[in-house]
C-alpha cells in the first residue's frame, strides 16, 4: 500500500504510516528506488543524520540482494518501510537464494591496512541497524531492521 | 561518471562531479580513475565534496584506486560529506588515507 500522506504534527497517528516500494534487481533501480523513497513526503521530514544511515543500511540490504539473492537471475524486492515514533521499521523481501547457511553474515571487518575492497556492506548494517532479523519463509527472504531516528520523524 | 581532472603543480586533482559513488556507478568510477591515474603525478587528491552518499562498492571502488596507485603514490580525499565520512570511519577506512577538510590552499584552482 504506498502511502505519501503527510503527517501532522499535532496529532501523533496511533498506527504508524508506511510506505512501500517494489524494484527489480537491478543496481540502477536501486539508485532510483531510494530517491524516490528519501524524495517521499513520509521520509523528506528526516534529518541529515538520520537519512544518511537509513540511506546507508537500505543500499547496502538491497544491494546485496541484487549481488547475492539474485545473482542467477531478475527478481523483484518488496521494501516496506513504517514511520514511528522510535525511527523505521523496515522490511525487505525477495525471492531469490537463500542466505548461506540460512544465517545472516557475521559482518566481521578486515583490518584497514589490509585493504579490502568489500566485505563492508554487513558490518554497516549490523553497526547502524537494531534488531536485525533474517528468516527464510516459503521461498522468501525476509529481512527486518529498525533504524532509531535522533528525532521523531512524525 | 563525470570525473574533472586538473594538474595543479605536482598534484592531479580529480573532481568528482556526481552526488554518489553507488553499486550502479562504482565500476565506472574504477574504469574512469584507472585512465585518470594512469602515469599521473606522485600524489593524487580526490575531490569527493560534490557527493553526498558512497555505498561499500564505491568504498571498494576508492580503495581499489589506492592500490592500483602501488605504494609510491599517494592517493588522498577531500571534503567528505557527512554521509560519506561516515561510511570511511565505521569501516575505519578513515584510518588508510590522507583526508583534507577541504582541498588545500595550494592546489585550488586559481579559476
Amino acid at each position: 500500500m504506498p502511502d505519501d500522506r503527510a503527517v501532522s504534527g499535532l496529532t501523533a497517528p496511533s498506527t504508524s504510516d508506511a510506505t512501500r516500494i517494489v524494484i527489480p534487481s537491478d543496481p540502477m533501480a536501486v539508485r532510483q528506488g531510494l530517491k524516490a523513497l528519501f524524495q517521499s513526503l513520509l521520509l523528506r521530514q528526516l534529518d541529515e543524520a538520520d537519512r544518511g544511515k537509513a540511506e546507508i543500511v537500505l543500499a547496502e540490504a538491497l544491494n546485496n540482494i541484487v549481488e547475492h539473492a539474485y545473482a542467477d537471475g531478475a527478481g523483484e524486492i518488496e521494501l516496506t518501510i513504517c514511520v514511528n515514533r522510535q525511527g523505521l521499521d523496515c522490511r525487505i523481501i525477495d525471492h531469490g537464494a537463500p542466505m548461506p547457511h540460512q544465517e545472516l553474515p557475521s559482518g566481521t571487518l578486515a583490518a584497514p591496512e589490509d585493504l579490502p575492497e568489500g566485505g563492508f556492506g554487513w558490518h554497516l548494517i549490523r553497526t547502524l541497524s537494531e534488531d536485525l532479523r533474517y528468516a527464510r519463509i516459503a521461498g522468501q527472504n525476509q529481512l527486518t531492521f529498525r533504524l532509531n531516528t535522533e528525532q521523531s520523524a512524525a | 561518471m563525470n570525473l574533472q581532472a586538473e594538474h595543479v603543480s605536482d598534484v592531479l586533482v580529480v573532481h568528482v562531479m556526481e552526488d554518489r559513488i553507488d553499486a550502479a556507478g562504482a565500476i565506472q568510477f574504477k574504469e574512469k580513475m584507472r585512465e585518470l591515474v594512469t602515469g599521473a603525478t606522485p600524489v593524487v587528491i580526490l575531490d569527493l565534496s560534490q557527493v553526498a552518499f558512497l555505498d561499500s562498492s564505491g568504498l571498494g571502488a576508492v580503495v581499489s584506486v589506492l592500490k592500483l596507485m602501488g605504494p609510491d603514490r599517494k592517493l588522498q580525499l577531500s571534503g567528505l560529506t557527512p554521509t560519506v565520512e561516515k561510511v570511511f570511519r565505521l569501516t575505519r577506512m578513515d584510518t588508510i588515507f590522507t583526508i583534507h577538510r577541504t582541498l588545500p590552499e595550494r592546489v585550488r584552482h586559481a579559476g
